[in-house]
């Protein structure tokens, strides 16, 4: 690794580079896929082609995230994670794999779960992206939020906001799931401490039976 | 003067509180290290070494050096230099992006003269080299194992396994002139600032770490680490901050183990299930340093008995305190062992151990008995507990047991305590708060003590600029800090009521806290309220500083657990399911019943992780980790866990002897008793963890009992 070296003279994002970047998973090429297929805002088009390749260096990009506009520019190879955390300052999300498997990143876009680590900035522009600290403050926390602090359903905290909001998102779409259901909604994110007893509770399973 | 003691009538010790940090840790406020970002800060990135074993024969810095962005490059090994592990660091530099940072550590030329490695530790005769561990010979062995109606001998394994945290380590370091502030991910804020200033040659007091939230530790973040002080240079060379996070592959590779373990164990053992005699030799590794030497036979300390531990170098970075070190493994080898011998003989392991418990330590004897009867009674172990191996059809349950002790006294700690004459209270340790729940006991301690809610008092820690605690290892923190605590704040009420006694037309000694009021004990209409009281102080705050160790008696040491776990095999699949897992804890006194409960919930968790998932697999040919991110180095999901039930041990006996620490027990037992309960359900021993699908059709291939194979013809869907 440490000897390809050579930057090749080309404009644009070679796979190599987009690699390195660092982001690239399954999901993110899922979600842009998705989202071309949506509501195509103009910089997709772009990187779609019509107006050719940008990057590698900066560009303008438009975000909306938790309501607000945002304007930055950005190597297209950054991460919304990045973005969000180094940009915007928002670091209610985590990076822990960086590669969509822990769920630490997990934020919503247009209401549907995502890996933030796992999209592209350039991707998420179009999108209504939405953090956990979109959800409630410390003074007043949403319910799901509420819930996880009564059933202590954390420990060191880290993966925590990756789990309230995909727990959120999960009840808000099914209010009371099954054991199964949850354990398939919840099943995109780790936690190292051990917290699992605690988020049973918090989705009405009984959990902490101490 | 001042009788130092815990409180007979408890208000808030030993109830159910909420951690006081949850509501900034599930919002996102919580500031980690990882979230610190400081004006002009620069990011850190790192070449490492892609062999297990290798020589430097070329390093060219230039091509980095040029890039645009980058600031600072620091190389910490030279031509010629032998790399002893994979992914060990070579170039340390900092640039204005993360992204230009990666760019710029992969423009650096270097090349290697790759040497030979060694990296399978349970193959040890191959070891290029070994070094005796520890021997102990008790009685006469040879005289036990005659006396014994039956021999039963066995092998076990397990393996080295990654500590994983979430947040990886690293450190932000800033300069202001000659003084360094870090944001470290650290298990020990007070013990910092001492171990950077001596790498980086400068006094200990310009140094100064904080780290108010840390993303999971585990006994591996008590160092700065060749990545924090080089971190501290960048900054220096470049003149400004610099962060610098482990990538996950280096966080799992360089950044600590827990060390394997494999033993030969043979047991005598009389009809009745008495055990007369063990013997065993173990070898294992956690990297180029060796292993520790885990205390086999574990628990029981039978009269006549022999081991013997011999450490194996590998081509690994080394191993750092994994919660509990040394005594899982050993806890495993051992009850695994013992169940084996139980099995052998047709007994009951419940009856088997506690048949045994006379061998155990006599302090805990009496735990011991309590708890395998309340687990007993929670499994229904004795209503539902079968042979090894009896059961019909492809799907088989299974219960297991296991037993574990842990010491856990509490470390040195210093409370800084103020009253201000507002009613504001306001303490100062330089502790931390691993997840554990340390502020909040902090807090309990001082509510409890002063007749206030946990709301009341200002805790502030994960700041070494506050008095000195001890690093957070060993289930030292709540036992230190609640004691210091303690102290201090009866030191500062004594001096409260001083003050207010006059006021009440009383004796200060016969003055009470309680409620939010000061009141006299034998007339509760003759009150203050607490900041009334504290009004009277005037302009100036009560001070105190209260110590860890100190007068009066508020620790003690040696606590004993129970675990049961039941699971569910598939004969056909190789897959176990985790049913349900009872765990029976005594802490001494319990300060906070919920976040004690979670540490216990915790421990079950990530045992179950390390008995069914974990292993950090080497591959022998290149000698690097294979299992370098969560897809490959798995740990339990929400729903791998099934059932847990946790029952702390409270009141009578276990209340005056003050808080003993909850990080290590719970997580010692879970490995043996899944193992015992597994071999319960399939009727042969897997002989190694992580009890992986292939292991199981192993075990079960090798073995050709009757009972298995009968069960799977009468069985069927």
């Amino acid at each position: 690794m440490a000897r390809d070296q050579s930057r090749d003279g080309r404009r644009g994002v070679s796979r190599r580079d987009f690699l390195r970047g660092g982001a690239a998973g399954a999901l993110g090429a899922g979600l842009l896929s998705g989202g071309l297929a949506g509501e195509a805002c103009a910089a997709q088009e772009a990187a779609a082609g019509r107006a050719g390749v940008v990057g590698p260096g900066p560009v303008p990009m438009r975000f909306r995230i938790n309501g607000k506009s945002h304007e930055a520019e950005l190597e297209p190879r950054v991460t919304l994670l990045d973005a969000l955390r180094e940009r915007f300052g928002l670091t209610g999300s985590k990076r822990v794999c960086d590669r969509g498997t822990c769920g630490a990143c997990t934020v919503t876009l247009d209401g549907r779960t995502a890996y933030a680590c796992s999209v592209l900035a350039i991707e998420a522009q179009g999108y209504d992206v939405q953090t956990v600290e979109a959800l409630g403050t410390p003074e007043a926390l949403h319910p799901v939020q509420a819930a996880f602090v009564e059933n202590d359903a954390q420990q060191c905290g880290f993966c925590t906001p990756g789990f309230v909001v995909a727990a959120a998102a999960l009840l808000s779409e099914n209010p009371s799931p099954t054991p199964e259901e949850a354990a398939h909604g919840l099943a995109g994110n780790f936690c190292r401490c051990g917290t699992y007893a605690g988020i049973q509770a918090v989705l009405g399973e009984g959990g902490r039976r101490g | 003067m001042v009788e130092y003691r815990w409180p007979e009538a408890k208000r808030l010790i030993g109830t159910r509180i909420d951690r006081l940090d949850g509501p900034v840790k599930v919002t996102g406020a919580a500031e980690y290290t990882f979230d610190v970002r400081r004006p002009g800060m620069l990011f850190g990135a790192v070449l490492r070494c892609p062999h297990a074993h290798a020589r430097i024969t070329r390093l060219d810095l230039g091509p980095a050096r040029r890039l645009p962005g980058v600031k600072a490059v620091r190389a910490v090994h030279e031509v010629g230099d032998e790399i002893q592990w994979a992914l060990d660091e070579v170039v340390f530099l900092a640039a204005e992006t993360e992204e230009g940072a990666r760019d710029a550590v992969a423009a650096i030329g270097i090349d290697y003269e790759v040497l030979p490695h060694f990296v399978d530790a349970e193959a040890k005769d191959r070891a290029p080299e070994t070094s005796p561990g520890e021997e102990e010979t008790e009685g006469d062995p040879d005289a036990g194992f005659a006396r014994a109606a039956r021999r039963v001998q066995g092998y076990y394994g397990i393996p080295t396994i990654a500590h994983q945290c979430l947040e990886s380590h690293g450190n932000v370091c800033e300069w202001d002139g000659d003084q360094l502030t870090t944001w470290s991910s650290t298990q020990a804020v007070s013990a910092l600032p001492g171990q950077f200033a001596e790498a980086l040659g400068v006094p200990a007091s310009s140094v100064r770490t904080i780290c108010q939230y840390i993303g999971g530790g585990f006994g591996s973040k008590f160092s700065p680490d060749r990545w924090g002080i080089e971190a501290a240079r960048l900054a220096k060379d470049a003149g400004r901050p610099v962060k610098l996070m482990l990538e996950r592959d280096a966080e799992l590779t360089v950044a600590g183990d827990r060390p394997s373990t494999y033993a030969e164990v043979e047991i005598g053992v009389a009809e009745d299930g008495e055990v007369t005699a063990w013997r065993s030799r173990s070898w294992g590794s956690g990297g180029l340093g060796g292993s520790g030497s885990p205390p086999i036979p574990y628990v029981f300390q039978f009269p006549h008995r022999h081991h013997a531990h011999t450490s194996v170098p590998t081509n690994v970075a080394g191993s750092r305190a994994w919660r509990a070190p040394n005594h899982p493994q050993a806890c495993f080898v051992t009850m695994a062992a013992l169940d084996d011998a139980a099995a052998a003989l047709g007994l009951d392991p419940l009856d088997f151990f506690e048949r045994n418990l006379a061998y155990t330590n006599p302090r805990l004897q009496p735990i011991y008995r309590e708890e395998l009867r309340i687990a007993d009674e929670r499994m229904g172990w004795r209503r539902r507990w079968h042979r090894r191996g009896e059961g019909e059809g492809h799907l088989r349950r299974g219960l297991g047991l296991s037993i574990h002790t842990w010491g856990g006294r509490g470390h040195r700690s210093a409370c800084e305590l103020r009253v201000h004459p507002d009613g504001g209270v306001e303490a100062k340790l330089g502790s931390q708060d691993l997840g554990t729940g340390t502020r909040t006991v902090i807090a309990i301690v001082l509510a409890e003590t002063f007749g206030l809610g946990v709301h009341d008092v200002t805790v502030k820690i994960g700041d070494s600029a506050y008095p000195p605690s001890g690093g957070s290892g060993g289930s030292t923190t709540v036992g230190g800090v609640s004691a210091s605590t303690r102290r201090a704040a009866q030191d500062a009420l004594a001096e409260l009521f001083v003050k207010v006694a006059p006021h009440l037309e009383a004796d200060p000694a016969e003055l009470e806290a309680v409620d939010g009021r000061i009141r006299v004990a034998a007339d509760p209409s003759r009150s203050l309220s607490w900041k009334e009281a504290t009004a009277k102080l005037g302009v100036t705050p009560i001070t105190a500083t209260g110590q860890n160790p100190g007068p009066g008696e508020l620790n003690d040491s040696g606590v004993g657990g129970v675990q049961m776990a039941e699971v569910a095999v598939d004969l056909e699949t190789g897959i176990v399911r985790v049913e349900r897992m009872v765990a029976v804890q005594d802490c001494g006194l319990v300060m906070d019943l919920e976040t004690a409960e979670s540490q216990v919930y915790g421990g079950l968790i990530m045992g179950i992780s390390y008995a069914l998932y974990e292993e950090k697999v080497m591959d022998p040919v290149t000698g690097r980790l294979l299992a370098t991110d969560f897809e490959s180095y798995k740990i339990a999901g929400y729903g791998d866990v099934g059932r847990l039930e946790v029952h702390m041990m409270q009141g009578g006996s276990h209340d005056p002897r003050g808080p003993i620490g909850l990080g290590e027990p719970p997580v010692i037992s879970p490995g043996a008793a899944l193992s015992n309960a597994v071999a319960n359900a399939i009727g042969v021993r897997v002989p190694y963890l992580p009890m992986t699908p292939r292991r199981v059709l192993d075990a079960l291939e090798e073995a050709t009992t009757e009972v298995t194979v009968k069960g799977l013809e009468g069985g069927g869907r």
